[in-house]
């Protein structure tokens, strides 16, 4: 398709869910209700780490109002010591995150739940649960978790032999390392720190859970994926997914955070032992406390170079913390950490440390900002030996087609020279700092994913279409869809609408994450609605009675073609659709695919800051993202992809920490104190979309949500550095710790 | 939750009345702006009784200006005074502080009194009134008295009113000719978030001389404080060096900070001295416009 | 328990609920009247999504008690746009691509309102620290700061 041509495809068009975003009609999880429903709350623990002696529930139960208590004995038993897995989750974890069974594992970890008259008496009702413990140490932090005598969260886990908070490793390799450092004429090796980050979503996690008689459930929730709350929760309570319908209620934001469950099992049980459909709506404390935010970590890279910019060897380890249970983002921190680089000896290194703290769940390209952090920190220090530009540098070290990354796959086309360049052209670049102002820049990369997708595309009655796809919406990509299925049939815009189908009404799809929604959805959609118009050819044929390889589908209509061209008017969707039930009856079509092809994504960023060297503060004072997005369905919200991206990043880099207090509670769980980027912390971020696109994918589409979250916290550090000469490697780089380094 | 009572008297007579009958027998709150309460109200920190909402008494929302002299009734919420032009001109650095705390939206409904009263040493708009030489009128069951701000607290969340006693309004003393006042305060972001540390200074000047000074801090000890040795060092000096570095290492040593989440000891000692500085030439500037 | 009687104006209409004490307006908006427009993502006033105006004062719900608002006039999101027209800041906020999630969207649209009721003619500035206490985890808040901007320069426009 020539691109001049496109009618939709790359327009700002409105996108379809606006409307009721901005009147207050969209329908979040919490707007939902249902008569004779009643309010769970949830019983958590009050210390990080400790042993359940007894639960007795008798009191609560009794009180008036209290319909149903649930507990970890009304869950399926899941031993510990064989793995259930389900995608990238193990339910013998998702269970016990839910509701505790052996072992408390951190404050704030579920123990008990009621359901209730109001949220009041359910609240009530959780105080009188009586829970006998045996404390023990408990271990917050990496280090207290890794050292020789540290409290052991999991018996069974062993690491070298013995019992262990260490719960999994992961290793990349290529070429020879100790051969690599011996050829280069400098070597940097540096050690680093990060904080655990929320991801922050403002809407709470919240759903409304209904069981018949016949455990015939309804869910209504906000989550990343229907079919994931289906699945856990089928396992979970037992009620198999054929009785389960999964409604995907629009989302507030997740960033990885909703990719798993914690309250529709809970109130599914609720609501099977009360008869009654169960609310449940956390409190923005209880998603600080007991969500999942992402690791905290510790890393130490080595990088060496030769004289003339040539990087031989690279090194990296990497300890990220998991929370209680197994499973932290390792991959993205060893795997992305040298992707966007062409080097001939790597080998990275990732620890999964399990601590006394909620377990983490995915945030934005998890593990990869804290990778590229420390490597692209080093960079910098290694371009500097060099006297190198640091994008230089990068560029003269770019993966290309045809380089083989450290974490395996040979690179297809891609575009990071591309954004190099770009940021080398850019005004940016070369506009001038004042006195105490600095100019920092990293790259970064994201795997991007395929995976599982269906879309059904419908003609109505009148010649209108309505696509249905398997993905909650949640930034955007109704619009793209609405898009592409537009520029397809070469209709209106508005003639499209398009719907996130339940679990009962669309085939199986994967989460929304991954940065995959828009790259699998437009593959089956796309192949859904040529689909559609081959049947709307096949029916124009029947019409006119000719060859079906006759007619062309132009403009919104069927037109025809060759020898035929001109002899007869042609036929409009519209036309088609009135004909539908003589022509062969209803035109639609669906295509389900367990999706390939989704290639990685890269970036690169400049960075602007200002510091206020009396009072430690840096502000950013002018950011630039320039990546490569494939082809930009809807611009707009791609844009809207990378500046979001950018500012959690910045979040991040300066004030954003889950503060530990002794008693190994968290100490800052609200907005007040878990300081996320507030409006007039921020310039304007400007964008730069750089479009090669992926020969994989019939409109070109790479994925495009993560990777701007991935070179900002490197990114600011460096432009730190540039302003006042200072390296900071602990973040975030908030203004007591900047000011107690910068006056040391 | 037993019986929970909810009263709006509409006048002062009244509000004392049931203050000091209601706060015998359980725990009442006074209601003003409810930008601190309501919070401690969901978070179970606190559980009234009684809360008696104080926004219907007339004095407590008056605005006066009696030659020069300006009265704030305890319960004018920030986005009202600032809409008091006249105000800002004669103590931009009060208002400033008033203005700090918190959004847009709890600025339609945080006021004076309720800043003081909530007794947070972290509290912007306490320093900036410590500076300002304004003070508090109070009624009680025993009538009327008149305190000044800086010995309003007796510790966090603490304050000096008897029983039964109500904050009715602030009173400013008379804007002196070539006086200004400022207060800056130290956070992380750029808004939304507590004071780290905050500075106020008020400073009147004579022929390029200081012929009076008050200088305030919050978030540095368990009350708001009134640094005396910092206001003399300043008074008397046509601001040289040597007298503001002394003034400002004054405001260190009165520092009597904690270590917490929003920042260490040594972090706001350091600071206090930098937000003196800027606070003072900020006032100064202004002090030399009017 | 005896629950209080209140009789408020809400969008131009008439009012009457029943609450507890210690009920938020937000609580009985969203729980009592079904007004879900209006958000709750923090309950502390620290976010803005519960954003409404008291009295043509911009206010979080969540800080505001029900039993407060006898006789009062209160504006939500659902009262913005009138007569089945949308307001100007809601046409330029989908034009300008300035939501993702929306969850924020309704306060950062009340307080926005509020802003060019009161300034006409704001820098990006004072959109900036005006909008402050509305968080947005999704934009990164440059799409709705031009949104704003584009609103204003159409009501300048029109005046």
């Amino acid at each position: 398709m020539n691109e001049m041509d496109n009618k939709w495809i790359g327009k700002n068009t409105i996108r379809p869910d606006g409307a009721d975003k901005v009147t207050g009609r969209a329908e979040y999880a919490a707007d939902t209700i249902m008569p004779g429903m009643i309010w769970g709350k949830v019983l958590r623990s009050p210390h990080p780490h400790a042993t359940i002696k007894s639960i007795n529930t008798k009191k609560a139960e009794e009180l008036d109002g209290v319909f149903s208590v649930a507990t970890s004995a009304d869950c399926i038993d899941f031993p510990v010591d064989t793995p259930v897995i389900l995608g990238i989750q193990d339910i013998r974890w998702m269970a016990r995150n839910v509701l505790a069974k052996e072992k408390v594992l951190f404050h704030g970890h579920p123990i008990a739940a009621v359901a209730a008259r109001t949220e009041e008496i359910a609240e009530k009702a959780c105080e009188l649960i009586e829970v006998e413990y045996d404390v023990h140490p408990w271990a917050i932090d990496i280090d207290d978790a890794i050292k020789p005598d540290a409290p052991i969260l999991h018996d069974f886990i062993k690491f070298d032999g013995r019992p262990s908070n260490i719960a999994g490793t992961l290793e990349h390799k290529k070429g020879n390392v100790e051969e690599g450092f011996k050829d280069a004429d400098i070597i940097i090796e540096k050690e680093f720190e990060t904080a655990a980050v929320h991801q922050g979503y403002l809407e709470t996690h919240a759903c409304l859970v209904s069981v018949s008689p016949d455990d015939k459930t309804t869910i209504w929730s906000s989550s990343q994926g229907q079919f994931m709350v289906r699945a856990m929760t089928s396992f979970i309570t037992g009620i198999p997914q054929s009785s389960i319908r999964a409604i995907p209620a629009e989302i507030g934001g997740g960033f990885g955070g909703k990719t798993i469950v914690y309250l529709e099992p809970v109130a599914t049980i609720l609501s099977k032992k009360s008869g009654r459909p169960v609310k449940m709506v956390m409190t923005r404390e209880e998603v600080m406390r007991a969500s999942g935010p992402t690791s905290a970590s510790k890393s130490r890279v080595k990088i060496g170079a030769t004289n003339n910019g040539k990087i031989t060897a690279a090194q990296g380890t990497f300890y990220l913390q998991a929370g209680a249970f197994p499973g932290a983002p390792i991959r993205g921190a060893a795997g992305c950490c040298l992707a966007p680089y062409d080097i001939p000896n790597a080998h990275t290194f990732g620890y999964d440390v399990v601590s006394n703290r909620s377990k983490v769940a995915a945030y934005r390209a998890p593990g990869a900002p804290i990778g590229a952090y420390a490597v692209e920190c080093v960079l910098d220090e290694v371009a500097e030996a060099l006297k190198m530009c640091p994008l230089e540098f990068r560029l003269k070290n770019a993966a290309k087609e045809g380089t083989k990354a450290v974490h395996g796959p040979t690179y297809p086309v891609m575009g990071y020279v591309e954004t190099l360049e770009a940021c080398l052209s850019h005004p940016h670049y070369k506009a001038p700092l004042k006195k105490l102002q600095g100019r920092g820049y990293a790259s970064g990369f994201w795997f991007n994913a395929g995976g599982e997708s269906s879309a059904q595309v419908n003609i109505t009655e009148d010649g209108n279409v309505v696509v249905t796809t398997g993905h909650p919406d949640i930034g955007g990509s109704r619009a793209s869809i609405a898009n592409i299925t537009a520029e397809l049939l070469g209709i209106d815009i508005n003639r499209v609408s398009v719907i996130i189908g339940d679990t009962a009404t669309i085939g199986f799809s994967n989460l929304t994450g991954g940065s995959r929604v828009l790259f699998a959805s437009a593959l089956v959609v796309t192949e859904s609605t040529n689909q559609v118009i081959d049947i709307l050819k096949d029916r124009a044929s029947k019409i006119w009675n000719i060859d079906k390889e006759a007619i062309e589908w132009e403009n919104g209509e069927a037109r025809p073609a060759g020898d035929n061209a001109g002899k007869f008017k042609p036929l409009s969707l519209v036309e088609l659709a009135e004909k539908a039930t003589p022509t062969g009856g209803p035109i639609g079509a669906g295509h389900q695919v367990n999706t390939v092809g989704a290639e990685g994504g890269f970036a690169t960023h400049i960075c602007d800051v200002e510091v206020d060297v009396e009072l430690g503060i840096a502000r950013i004072i002018r950011y630039t993202a320039a990546q490569d997005v494939g082809k930009a369905i809807h611009p707009a919200y791609v844009e809207g992809q990378l500046q979001g991206g950018v500012v959690q990043g910045i979040g991040w880099a300066l004030n954003e920490e889950y503060i530990y207090n002794k008693e190994g509670k968290l100490d800052n769980p609200g907005f007040l104190d878990y300081r996320i980027p507030v409006c007039s912390d921020l310039p304007m971020i400007d964008t730069i979309l750089v479009e090669v696109p992926n020969p994989k994918h019939p409109q070109g589409v790479r994925g495009v949500g993560e990777v701007p979250i991935v070179p900002p916290l490197s990114a600011i550090a460096n432009a730190i550095y540039n302003a006042i000469g200072t390296r900071f490697y602990s973040l975030p780089m908030s203004p007591p710790k900047v000011l107690e380094k910068i006056s040391d | 939750m037993s019986e929970v009572k909810f009263v709006s008297p509409e006048t002062l007579e009244q509000a004392v009345d049931e203050y000091s009958k209601s706060s015998k027998e359980g725990k009442t709150k006074i209601l003003a702006g409810g930008t601190d309460l309501l919070v401690q109200i969901r978070s179970g920190a606190s559980q009234p009784d009684t809360i008696i909402d104080i926004k219907n008494i007339k004095e407590l929302k008056e605005i006066s200006n009696y030659n020069g002299s300006y009265t704030i009734g305890a319960a004018v919420a920030g986005a009202v005074l600032d809409e008091e032009k006249d105000f800002g001109n004669n103590w931009p650095g009060v208002l400033e502080a008033l203005r700090l705390i918190g959004s847009e939206q709890i600025q339609g409904r945080a006021s004076l009194g309720g800043n003081l009263c909530n007794a947070s040493p972290a509290g912007d708009s306490v320093p900036a009134l410590i500076a300002s030489g304004a003070t508090v009128n109070v009624k009680g069951p025993e009538g009327e008295r008149n305190m000044p701000i800086e010995s309003f607290h007796a510790g966090p969340g603490k304050t000096n009113l008897k029983n039964g006693e109500i904050v009715v309004n602030f009173q400013f003393p008379k804007k002196q000719k070539h006086s200004g006042d400022a207060y800056i305060r130290m956070i992380p972001r750029t808004e939304m978030d507590i004071a780290v540390v905050g500075c106020a200074v008020n400073v009147t000047i004579e022929n390029d001389k200081c012929v009076d000074a008050r200088v305030a801090l919050g978030a540095v000890a368990p009350t708001a404080l009134l640094v005396e040795d910092a206001s003399k060092a300043l008074i008397g000096s046509n601001f040289e060096k040597d007298a503001v570095e002394k003034a400002a290492l004054a405001c260190e040593a009165a520092c009597n900070p904690i270590d917490d989440k929003r920042g260490t000891v040594s972090y706001r000692k350091k600071v206090s001295k930098v937000l003196f500085k800027r606070a003072l030439e900020k006032a100064i500037e202004r002090a030399k416009r009017g | 328990m005896a629950k209080i009687q209140v009789k408020t104006k809400i969008n131009g209409e008439e009012t009457e609920f029943l609450c507890q004490p210690y009920d938020t307006v937000l609580d009985v908006l969203r729980r009592d009247l079904n007004m879900t427009g209006t958000k709750e993502v923090c309950s502390t006033g620290d976010c803005g999504a519960c954003s409404i105006t008291l009295d043509g004062r911009l206010v979080c719900s969540c800080l505001v008690l029900a039993a407060e608002t006898e006789d009062k006039d209160i504006e939500t999101i659902e009262g913005m746009a009138k007569n089945g027209k949308f307001n100007v800041l809601q046409k330029t906020f989908l034009e300008h691509a300035a939501l993702q999630c929306g969850i924020c969207t309704p306060g950062m649209l009340v307080a926005a309102k509020s802003l060019l009721e009161k300034n006409k003619n704001p820098t990006e500035t004072e959109i900036r620290y005006w909008l402050a206490g509305n968080l947005c985890r999704c934009t990164g808040y440059d799409k709705i700061v031009k949104a704003v901007q584009a609103a204003a320069e159409e009501i300048r426009e029109n005046a």
